[in-house]
């Protein structure tokens, strides 16, 4: 099917109102429809008070740590006589996850009005916005749309006549996974190589060129506007199950599913009905098997499991998973469980920054033993192997890179054990999948 | 680490320790006599905290930490030896064996290598890695170096003392994953001359010294408290030795003068302390050759050549300060003078240390000369009066600075060396010493540090240090004298020279302490 898909009436569009509009990506067509008018109000009042709008309305990360937004921004001490700065993550690097990607191609404004407020609220007069190398449509988009930005006077020197300085940067990114992790990112800004640093200090203490800063996802500045212009009351009402989780969020779908794309819903929306009502369910003739909800990082969902969840925060974790980016990654009965974990634990091992021990060598050594799994050559003792090495590899390094390489793996053992149990006894995929070694 | 007012007290392992505040945990338990396992740490770097080997139990915190980059915190109770941390850190050492070759057989480091060790003390007994292992080839670094790319744990030391104490971004880490390797930037060499350091920095082997590559085990070498005589930094450094035979100096930690640190040119030039061409026995001329005799008559002869005559000596700036001063008496008691004259080369600092380079004056006790009374001069034998009795010494390395037109001045030529140079054979007598490695001693460096060195291998033959040779000369002379230990003339050189005013062997300890009045000549009083 085509792109975008045209709405389906229990979506709640708020951030993809008008994608697939090619009016709404210029700023003529942008103003038209109520562009910059956040910006211009948010110049004018005190950035604490936008700090305290964005903690009302319950706004969380929507990169995947799912950290509240509001209390993110007021770590920043705006008037401490240091530059501060933003980061704008669209480094959007996560296997699965493409909303990001569809924000900066149909509204690029959009975007960077919510990161001149977020700058406004956390007194930097910089920000970069880091988006991932391979994303060359957005890349041309964001660029065009920026120029019109200065050339209109919205950024610079005297952002909206203000007297405010915003100034505006975008930083491509060279290819790597790691460099979406907010450190790396940093790094990467800075022309080092994109190796995540060691936390604590904090980013809001020692960030981007050792100054206070804040790094916030694209989805999450993206959402900033619409919160000004609607107020926080508002997008708490964008709520369907635990109050901890407000708003809209769009979810990236891909995999043996009818319709994939972009669905944006209400925070706390049945899984179930999205997979099957919206997404169209599982193609002819198959049923769906798993499904990996918030990007390659989260563990994998049976679908006992994904048809129990109500999508947010909390929602996914109290059915052995999380939210994470909102990249939903669907499986059906034609997929082979081991194969596809062989082949996220290859991608982990293929971006490890090579840092931290556990993950230089974890990655790797999963990565063998899941392939010789996939081929017919494991053995039982593998699967505690490769147990006993997650445990090693999950809370013992600089960033999380290694603990989503484990993650995939733990919960493919524990949920799909059969799977790997009929490789080992059969010494062949069951499925062929994969020709034998 | 000195408790203070402002300190933190924390627990660790059971024992209570204050350091100040901003001190790792890792730092802490060291002032607390608890070794915990480290890699990527090392006190002269800045931090990485990435080979995750220094995780330790930090009670109420969520998760492990890792000690070498958590500051303490006042009540903070730390385990390093919980089974949670055991087993991490068994984990990390799983880790870093899965594609390492095992080959301490053949491997420089094997005995002196922190994956042995840890391995032994907290590793598996046996691997569980079935997978075939990456390999890489042994890469030639420049200078000094070479890499062997499979003994690698990836720790960055090396990386970073190039780039932050070297500040020559040399290294890097190439590629990710598992295919991460120490790399150069393209066209680059380890051609910096402090860049041997890596070597010592390196916890495995995977960086070795191509000069002692394969030459011994570190098992079998005795190690032996020096100073670096190559220059007047005065580095602290260790003689390791075997059979009698200097194989390899490394550096000695000393914060006040070389941190950790010693050059590619010091730690290189040992060879001349094991040179084959020695003299063992005192040697008295008959007409046209040399005659072996004992000391007592050796130095008969030379106390009658001696009397009612002018001393002059040709001293060595590589000559201790017991040395030194014995000499300096003999002038005194001669009426005669002393010089001495000292091999320049280029500066080479090492700029992230303060005040630390290969310093141009390329012998140990400049300073210590100067201030006992020798002149420093090009041409040191310019003041040698006609009839005076010339007093060669010649300890190793440093070029004797005498010509025959110069001694052909002399009225008798005693030698006082190691070996006995082509000029120097029209000596009346000639005395054998000792050199560095082969006695007790002091030098005073450039900021006049007064630094002791320790005897790391025997004397050959009848060689004995100079101070005793020259002591015992005094003695003949009937002169006060009568040392036994070096630590006797350093004791009677503090009694009479005022810069040394109040020191002892026991005061200066490993460290060194500076004598007063930097940069004036002292008094000696008689």
């Amino acid at each position: 099917m085509g792109y975008p898909h045209p709405p389906h009436p229990r979506e709640t569009p708020v951030l993809s109102k008008h994608f697939g509009d090619r009016d709404a990506i210029g700023l003529d067509g942008w103003k038209k429809r109520g562009g910059y008018a956040a910006l211009e109000r948010a110049l004018g009042m005190e950035p604490v008070a936008l700090t305290n709008i964005v903690k009302e309305s319950g706004l969380r990360g929507r990169g995947g740590a799912g950290f509240p937004t509001g209390l993110k921004w007021s770590f920043m001490k705006p008037g401490d006589g240091k530059p501060h700065y933003l980061a704008c993550n669209a480094d959007e690097s996560e296997p699965g996850t493409f909303k990001d990607r569809e924000i900066m191609r149909w509204t690029p404004h959009a975007l960077i009005e919510g990161c001149a407020i977020a700058s406004y609220a956390i007194g930097a007069e910089t920000c970069y916005i880091y988006i991932r190398g391979e994303f060359t449509e957005p890349l041309r988009t964001m660029a065009e749309a920026l120029r019109e930005a200065y050339a209109n006077g919205i950024l610079g020197r005297n952002a909206m006549g203000s007297g405010k300085t915003i100034e505006m940067y975008i930083h491509k990114g060279a290819g790597a996974y790691i460099c979406g992790e907010e450190t790396a990112l940093m790094n990467s800004i800075e022309g080092r190589r994109g190796n995540p640093r060691i936390k604590p200090p904090f980013p809001a203490v020692s960030g981007l060129f050792g100054q206070p800063t804040t790094i916030n996802n694209v989805e999450t500045l993206a959402a900033v506007p619409h919160i000004l212009n609607n107020g926080a009351e508002w997008y708490k009402t964008f709520c369907l199950s635990n109050p901890k989780s407000t708003g809209t969020k769009l979810f990236s779908v891909c995999g043996n599913i009818a319709r994939p794309g972009n669905y944006e819903v209400e925070m706390g929306f049945p899984f179930q009905e999205f997979l099957h009502d919206l997404c169209g369910g599982a193609l002819p003739g198959r049923t769906l098997k798993a499904v990996i909800p918030g990007g390659s990082s989260v563990p994998i969902q049976t679908m006992e499991e994904a048809e129990a969840t109500l999508m947010d925060y909390e929602g996914f974790i109290a059915q052995g998973s999380m939210l994470g980016s909102g990249g939903v990654i669907v499986f059906d009965d034609a997929q082979c469980i081991v194969k596809q974990i062989w082949r996220l634990a290859r991608f982990y091992a293929h971006e490890s920054c090579a840092q931290c021990t556990q993950c230089r060598e974890g990655t790797a050594w999963v990565t063998k033993i899941m392939e010789r799994i996939e081929m017919g050559q494991g053995t039982m003792r593998d699967l505690d192997t490769l147990l006993e090495l997650s445990e090693n590899m999950t809370g013992k390094t600089i960033c999380v890179l290694s603990d989503s390489c484990a993650a995939p793996v733990v919960s493919g053992i524990q949920k799909f054990r059969h799977e790997f149990e009929a490789h080992i006894s059969g010494k062949r995929c069951p499925l062929r999948t994969t020709a034998a070694a | 680490m000195m408790a203070d007012a402002t300190g933190v007290t924390l627990t660790i392992e059971g024992r209570s320790v204050t350091v100040p505040a901003g001190t790792s945990i890792l730092e802490a338990a060291k002032a607390a006599g608890v070794l915990i396992p480290h890699y990527c740490y090392h006190p002269g770097l800045p931090v990485a905290g990435v080979c995750r080997m220094c995780l330790v139990e930090v009670e109420k915190a969520p998760k492990l930490a890792p000690a070498c980059a958590t500051s303490v915190a006042d009540g903070q109770v730390v385990h390093v030896h919980t089974e949670q941390a055991l087993e991490a850190r068994r984990g990390v050492l799983e880790f870093l064996l899965i594609n390492h070759p095992l080959d301490c057989p053949i491997c420089d480091q094997a005995g002196e290598c922190e994956l042995q060790d840890y391995t032994f003390r907290e590793g598996r007994a046996q691997g569980r890695f079935l997978e075939s292992k990456r390999f890489n080839p042994v890469e030639d670094f420049g200078g000094d170096v070479l890499y062997v790319t499979n003994r690698c744990i990836l720790c960055t030391r090396c990386v970073r003392f190039m780039d932050d104490v070297a500040h020559d971004s040399v290294l890097n880490v190439s590629e990710r994953g598992d295919r991460a390797v120490i790399g150069k930037f393209e066209g680059q060499d380890l051609t910096h001359p402090w860049a041997g350091n890596v070597i010592d920095l390196c916890p495995v082997g995977a960086l070795v010294s191509k000069d002692f590559l394969n030459k011994a085990r570190a098992w079998e070498l005795d190690r032996t408290p020096s100073i670096c005589p190559n220059c007047t930094q005065g580095c602290n450094a260790i003689l390791e030795t075997r059979d009698n035979v200097v194989m390899r100096m490394r550096p000695r930690p000393n914060a006040e003068v070389n941190e950790y640190f010693l050059c590619d040119a010091g730690r290189l030039n040992y060879r001349w302390l094991s040179a084959p061409n020695r003299l063992e026995a005192p040697l008295v001329r008959q007409g046209e050759r040399f005659v072996a005799r004992d000391w007592e008559h050796a130095l008969a002869e030379a106390a009658a050549l001696l009397k009612g005559r002018r001393a002059f000596v040709l001293a060595s700036p590589m000559l201790s300060n017991e040395s030194l001063y014995t000499l300096r008496r003999l002038i005194d008691v001669t009426g005669g003078a002393g010089a001495f004259r000292v091999e320049r080369g280029p500066e080479a600092p090492l700029p992230g240390v303060d005040d630390l380079a290969l310093r141009a004056e390329r012998a140990a006790n400049v300073h210590g000369a100067e201030r006992l009374g020798f002149a420093k001069s090009d041409t040191p034998l310019d003041r040698l009066g006609a009839g005076d009795v010339l007093l060669l010494v010649d300890v190793g390395g440093a070029p004797l600075a005498a010509n025959a037109e110069a001694l052909a001045k002399a009225g008798a030529v005693i030698v006082l060396g190691t070996t006995l140079p082509e000029i120097a054979r029209m000596a009346s007598i000639v005395l054998p010493v000792t050199n560095m490695a082969e006695e007790d001693g002091t030098f005073t460096n450039l900021r006049g540090r007064a630094q002791r060195y320790m005897q790391a291998k025997a004397a050959p033959g009848m060689a004995r240090p100079l101070w005793w040779a020259v002591g015992d000369l005094l003695a003949a002379l009937g002169e006060r004298a009568g040392y036994f230990l070096a630590s006797e003339v350093f004791a009677d050189l503090a009694a009479h020279v005022d810069d040394f005013a109040g020191m002892s062997y026991e005061t200066l300890g490993l460290r060194g302490a500076v004598v007063r009045a930097p940069g004036r000549p002292a008094e000696v009083a008689r």
